[in-house]
């Protein structure tokens, strides 16, 4: 069952894609929230495709199992397998309101299992080997799983262990906050956050030198902080400093620039070429790398966003980008357009995995999976797809409580706004904050389901 | 499939509102279907009822605004740009809309059942 159409990523293919598409996940969680702005098409569902394909995803997180919901819906008769051990899902755009005091915990966490489409089945372990060569992953336990086709979806890794000091046990006490590390921890920041917002001091904010997942986080949660200080009447006795890693507070210029004239406007102080190296909870110092050398500050909060790469699975296996930033963090070597491996046809690449420019959000994986699941129904059934991913990513950054800016952009810088000229993309607005908080967990959760 | 069709729509709103969606839309069809019944029987508007049904209606809006505000942990104090402003007469109209014509039917039944009552 070996591909043959490794090569139709032409570059003008799928041009004449229905602009449409690409915005369909903003739209929903707009719609979803009360705009009606609704353009019906047609409904439809597409022929089951007869196959005895051995489909396995490796990871069971937003791609997994909206690629699992997606080909189930369209397969009779394949094998589909997703592999996986952690029994919770986590809906991780809500941690950011988690650690804002917005919501409880609870509103984040749910199980995998209530998401695996009927006829899947679900192994309940880590990949621990892929080997493209033999076409087969071998689980934890030792079990060997061969396949057709494989989608890798594991996610990325959370790098702590390369910040020298860091200890995750630590987080949510001594003014150390890190939203990325789990629920758990995303309520420890709330706390730890709420106490500086009621007493004042320094505050200092990072991101990675690596890829990350919704690059928005760290400047979202920057805001938000400084609107409690401001609410509670405590502004005048706080600093707030911004600690970026290159020369750009986004990787969208257009984007970078609104942010730096709204952190101007709030008195958030900016530092470029910072990477944090080093933490000394207990005295609450963080050292920053800076190409002069290194610069010690010291906090009364941090929230730590540590680096991020492949993991370990991925990285052991000879599927990562082979040089390069991105070989080094282990990112998937996939066609950026088709998400389709460049070295191993019969294997793909979805969400924060894939080697892509751009693209390590959630709404991102919305517009990820239907090309990959496209192109790889396309192989099965020996005709061709030319279905197409631009890039699509998009941020809701909350700059201050009740208020976001609905981001969206794609692998060319543009900004791709799902309602132009109705919801502004660089514009505070509070129809933005309401897409975010109430339209875009339903409409997660229906894509997990494969029906958006 | 990757449209904006009911079906997702209808989707998203279920997950949204789970089984509260079907009882929203039962309301809002039965309440259309006894409203428009009650045109027909009564052969027109009867306008001091209307009138009521308005004054209620008024707070009807301001209810689903602060309903609104619950649910998206904000409220129209954080209104910014045109869109909030559409947003929020949207969900105020709504509100009131939704609650005038529902007092306006319930009352208007009301009256006609007590006097069949009356009558019988
Ligand atoms: C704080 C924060 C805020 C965010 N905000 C937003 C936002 O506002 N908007 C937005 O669109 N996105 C946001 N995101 C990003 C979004 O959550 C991710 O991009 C999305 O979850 C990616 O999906 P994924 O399936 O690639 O990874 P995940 O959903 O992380 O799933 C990966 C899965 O793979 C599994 N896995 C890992 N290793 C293995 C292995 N060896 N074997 C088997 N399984 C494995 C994991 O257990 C996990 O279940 C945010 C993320 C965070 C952390």
């Amino acid at each position: 069952m070996k591909s043959d159409n490794k090569n139709n990523t032409g570059p003008d293919e799928g041009l004449l894609r229905e602009p449409l598409s690409r915005r369909t996940f903003m739209q929903l969680s707009a719609l979803g929230a009360g705009a009606l702005l609704l353009k019906p098409g047609a409904a439809q569902a597409a022929p089951k495709l007869r196959s005895a394909a051995r489909i396995v995803i490796a990871g069971a997180g937003a791609a997994g199992l909206a690629t699992a919901s997606r080909l189930a819906a369209r397969l009779e008769g394949a094998t589909i397998t997703l592999i996986d051990a952690r029994k919770a899902h986590y809906y991780q755009p809500g941690f950011t309101l988690v650690a804002s005091g917005i919501k409880p915990a609870n509103y984040v966490t749910s199980s995998t299992a209530d998401y695996v489409p009927h006829g899947v089945e679900l192994i309940e372990e880590r990949v621990a080997e892929i080997d493209p060569e033999g076409n087969t992953v071998v689980t934890a336990s030792g079990r060997s799983v061969p396949y057709d086709f494989l989608v890798v979806a594991t996610g990325l890794q959370l790098d702590y262990a390369a910040i020298e000091g860091m200890d995750e046990r630590l987080i949510g006490q001594n003014g150390l906050g890190s939203i990325y590390h789990s629920p758990a921890a995303a309520e420890a920041t709330w706390r730890q956050m709420s106490e500086f917002a009621d007493k004042g001091g320094v505050g200092v904010f990072l991101r990675p030198g690596t890829e990350m997942k919704c690059a928005g986080a760290p400047l979202k949660y920057t805001f938000v902080t400084e609107d409690y200080l401001t609410r509670r009447g405590n502004r005048g006795k706080a600093e707030i400093i911004y600690n970026a890693n290159n020369k750009a507070l986004f990787s969208v210029p257009i984007v970078s620039e609104k942010v730096r004239m709204l952190f101007q406007q709030r008195d958030i102080k900016v530092n470029y070429d910072r990477v944090l190296q080093s933490i000394d909870p207990g005295r609450r110092i963080a050292t920053f790398r800076t190409p002069e050398g290194t610069t010690e500050m010291g906090y009364d909060f941090i929230n730590v966003v540590p680096p991020m790469k492949a993991p370990d699975v991925v990285r052991n296996s000879p599927l990562p980008w082979q040089q390069g930033a991105w070989g080094n963090e282990g990112w998937l070597e996939v066609d950026k357009h088709t998400l389709r491996h460049v070295r191993y046809p019969n294997v793909f690449g979805v969400g924060d995995i894939a080697g892509v420019p751009k693209g390590k959000t959630a709404a991102s994986v919305k517009w990820q999976v239907p090309v990959a699941v496209e192109r790889l129904l396309a192989d099965i059934a020996g005709t061709e797809s030319t279905a197409r991913y631009d890039g699509y990513t998009s941020c809701p950054l909350i700059t201050r409580l009740g208020r976001a800016m609905l981001i969206e952009f794609d692998y060319q810088n543009n900004l791709t706004p799902s309602f132009p000229g109705v919801i502004a993309p660089l514009e505070e607005l509070w129809t933005s904050w309401v897409v975010k908080t109430m339209g875009l967990k339903p409409t997660y959760i229906s894509m997990l389901r494969g029906h958006a | 499939m990757k449209e904006l069709d009911p079906m997702i729509l209808l989707a998203v709103f279920l997950e949204m509102l789970g089984p509260l969606l079907w009882l929203l839309l039962a309301m809002v069809l039965l309440g259309t279907a006894a409203f428009v019944a009650l045109l027909v029987r009564e052969r027109g508007i009867a306008a001091s009822r209307l009138v009521r049904a308005q004054l209620v209606g008024l707070v009807g809006g301001v209810l689903a605004l602060v309903l609104m505000a619950t649910v998206s942990s904000s409220g129209f104090t954080d209104a910014a740009g045109p869109i909030d402003w559409i947003l929020i007469v949207l969900v105020y109209g709504l509100g009131m809309l939704g609650t005038m014509v529902l007092v306006y039917t319930v009352a208007g039944w009301t009256r006609l059942l007590r006097r069949q009552g009356a009558a019988g």
